[in-house]
């Protein structure tokens, strides 16, 4: 096992970032990885428990222990198929998964109690994105099982975010035909529109996606299933089977008055602009973004977190003196958003107002946002989620400044398709119903799995739910053939 | 999504509205009057939105007329037959709803011309009597007077100077139509100012007046909320929910002001690459 000799490292090996003046004035990548040497020495803090419990805290289990293993003993390759056996694309888990709620928080080292993972815990997402790069430059390929009895089957994939695509890998490592439909013109879903390039690099998100084209799936962009084809269609066309995985991408608002007012953007809105359609490079990428002196971001989560990075990178892009404070109503324990995230955050300059909640925007003569009403909240009994509510303080009204306020309270499903589809069942929130076991919704031969099933979610545990439909379509087309 | 026909309706020395005919045998076989396309010209332009003037199923093609008056549809003007456009997604948006109302109105200021073409074909195939109403600010900016004229029962034209048919605004003939007959609905389609005037010369006839919304939009699939609007105290998506809207509920001054929050951003575009 472990060589006795060398002297294990008790505290975690740091992970190199870009310095902050010099990464708040670019979109490029902030955490940097680890080296070689760093990443053995802090494989080797694992402690190779003899019930690892860390796998039970990864939504598609990765066999956690073993590929930190095969890094103590160098072999990258190994660990490589390791961790691809259960997750496609780990250059982009190891760098958006909020490992400090899911396999670092079931890690030994988390003391018991904690509402996230502990410091001392082995930085397995870090470890999992140097194996994932490491494949990624050595182009490691993955060997397919390719069944025979497959070889004329196809199935349909409904969006190209994290669940549709992972869903696409496992189908077509079976020998199975995907096509997988994309309604925007670029692949990825909220991987592409969302998580903004300083997280996720997009060479890399191109990279994951394009092994997928080498696997035989076929993507096609400008094509709304709802829309442009119906599901029925699909079927008529020869596809044995569907996945939906169109995921929650409608956003909520507020509610207040002045909430329609301009430069008032939905989180969504305004990272699409940015991340999607390149609006950090306009004019040379032709979609505006508008730019404020005093911009408030609204939430708790990582889209806030998002939002308020990428509009502190585009002011000081543009001369203007960083000025954005993200407004949350409870306190920063209770922040949904990833521990690494708002650390990053407060280091490039962002202000943070907490136990404020906002009543309404007031404007200019032209429409144009000019101020945010809030009231203080305290925190009161907690509630279903186990978190202590914030209630407003009666009287206590206060205004801010601001010139563009972004609203990242979180999403809904999207119903572009169920709302032409009857025969797929959706719940009070018109997320799809499905059967817990097999993933498979009230239609016959169609699956679905992601956020369109389980609300908003991880980019993890959509793979998750993507994988479990896949293995139930296998079986399905099995049952067939 | 290549371009196989391309004809300039009309040219001045300060205007041009230009149509494309665009293979697309999917959108040609779904689009019903009403509904739009988003299109991308280029991997780093913007996403534009566009009503369907015209589909041809058996050819697979799909109609789109475009007024040549920012960065991306001058651009997009200078695209030749044999081009293909980097993105053309859809159809999007509800149909208008065609049914037998009775008398309709239909009111077309400016390229919103093109935009009620196939709304006033429907509605004539479905025995409606259709009375148009083309609205242009100059008789040479007038776009298919006779397809329209072959789609109406009754065709009145107004331009701004008076050049062609009789001087003044739409409105005035709506009014004067209205004053004189009972009409069962009218549709409005064209520039924000002129659908606001039609909603307010048509109030107090008590009729029914829908019109077609124009706010920015990015995806037009319903995920941003850029393009919302409050129609009757409601928010709503202009891209998912309409575009089509009763203009009576419609909040007109936030609609007009929310459109100009990138004004300042398309001129500076405009003058940096006026080439391009």
């Amino acid at each position: 096992m472990q060589d006795s000799t060398k002297p294990v490292a008790k505290t975690p090996q740091k992970i190199r970032e870009k310095s902050i003046s010099e990464r708040v004035a670019t979109f490029d990548e902030v955490v940097l990885g680890y080296q070689e040497t760093e990443a053995l020495e802090e494989a080797l803090r694992c402690l190779q428990c003899k019930n690892p419990v860390c796998t039970s805290g990864c939504p598609v289990g990765i066999d956690i222990k073993k590929f930190i293993y095969q890094i103590t003993q160098k072999d990258y390759s190994g660990a490589y198929f390791t961790i691809k056996e259960k997750n496609n694309f780990p250059s982009i888990c190891g760098r958006v998964c909020p490992a400090e709620y899911q396999c670092r928080k079931t890690c030994v080292f988390t003391k018991k109690g904690s509402p996230f993972a502990s410091e001392r815990t082995i930085n397995i997402h870090f470890l999992e994105r140097f194996v994932g790069d490491f494949g990624m430059k050595n182009d490691l390929e993955i060997a397919s099982k390719f069944d025979e009895k497959f070889g004329d089957k196809k199935v349909a994939v409904v969006g190209s975010g994290p669940a549709g695509l992972c869903c696409a890998g496992e189908l077509a490592r079976v020998g199975i035909k995907v096509t997988v439909f994309e309604s925007l013109h670029d692949t990825g879903g909220v991987l592409r529109y969302g998580i903004p390039p300083f997280r996720l690099p997009r060479n890399i998100l191109d990279f994951e996606i394009g092994c997928l084209k080498e696997l035989g799936v076929e993507i096609i962009p400008n094509f709304i299933i709802g829309r442009t084809q119906m599901l029925d269609e699909l079927f008529q066309e020869g596809y044995s089977a569907i996945f939906l995985g169109m995921g929650a991408g409608v956003p909520s608002f507020l509610s207040v008055p002045g909430e329609n007012l301009g430069n008032v953007y939905s989180a969504n809105e305004f990272l699409t602009r940015v991340n999607l359609m390149n609006a950090y490079k306009y004019p040379e990428y032709h979609t505006p973004v508008n730019i404020g002196k005093k911009m408030i971001v609204i939430g708790g989560g990582n889209t806030a977190m998002d939002a308020a990075r990428v509009a502190l990178r585009l002011q000081k892009m543009n001369g203007i003196p960083p000025a954005t404070t993200i407004f949350y109503r409870r306190t920063e324990i209770e922040m949904p958003a990833r521990r690494l995230e708002i650390e990053h955050a407060k280091e490039e300059g962002i202000k943070f107002e907490f136990l404020v909640q906002p009543v309404g925007f007031s404007g200019d003569e032209n429409g144009q946002v000019q101020k945010l009403r809030c009231l203080k909240c305290e925190l009161g009994t907690p509630d279903s989620s186990g978190r202590r509510k914030p209630v407003a303080i009666q009287g206590s009204e206060f205004d801010s400044d601001c010139d563009l306020a972004i609203i990242a309270l979180g999403l809904q499903a999207n119903t572009i398709l169920t709302s032409v589809t009857p025969e797929i069942q959706v719940d009070k929130y018109k997320d799809v119903i499905v059967d817990k076991e097999t993933m498979q919704t009230s239609m016959r031969g169609v699956y679905a799995g992601g956020d369109i099933v389980g609300g908003e979610g991880t980019v993890i545990e959509a793979m998750g739910m993507a994988k479990k439909a896949a293995r139930s379509i296998i079986q399905y087309l099995g049952e067939k053939a | 999504m290549q371009i196989i026909e391309k004809t300039i309706l009309t040219e001045t020395a300060t205007d041009r509205i230009t149509k494309f005919k665009i293979q697309s045998p999917h959108i040609a076989r779904k689009a019903l009057p009403g509904q739009f396309v988003v299109l991308m010209i280029t991997e780093k332009s913007e996403r534009v939105p566009l009503t369907v003037v015209e589909t041809n199923p058996q050819a697979g093609t799909v109609t789109v007329i475009v007024q040549e008056i920012g960065f991306s549809t001058k651009l997009l003007g200078k695209l030749n037959v044999g081009d293909s456009l980097f993105a053309f997604v859809g159809p999007l948006g509800h149909p208008t709803e065609i049914k037998n109302y009775g008398k309709v109105i239909l009111v077309g200021g400016g390229v919103g011309i093109a935009e009620i073409y196939l709304v006033a074909k429907a509605l004539k195939e479905k025995g409606n009597h259709v009375v148009s109403v083309l609205g242009a600010r100059t008789h040479a900016l007038l776009i298919l007077e006779n397809e329209m004229r072959n789609a109406s029962n009754e065709l009145y034209i107004a331009t701004d100077d008076g050049s062609y048919g009789r001087k003044g605004f739409t409105t005035d003939v709506v009014n004067e139509l209205l004053s004189k007959s009972r009409y069962d609905i009218v549709y409005a389609v064209g520039p924000i100012p002129m659908m606001k005037r039609v909603a307010d010369v048509t109030k107090p006839h008590q009729v029914k007046t829908m019109v077609s919304l124009n706010s920015l939009m990015v995806d037009a699939t319903g995920m941003c909320g850029g393009c919302r609007v409050t129609v009757g105290n409601e928010v709503k998506f202009t891209c998912v929910d309409g575009p089509e809207f009763e203009a009576d509920l419609v909040d007109w001054e936030e609609l007009i002001k929310r459109n100009k929050v990138y004004v300042q951003k398309e001129k500076h575009l405009c003058k940096i690459a006026p080439n391009q």
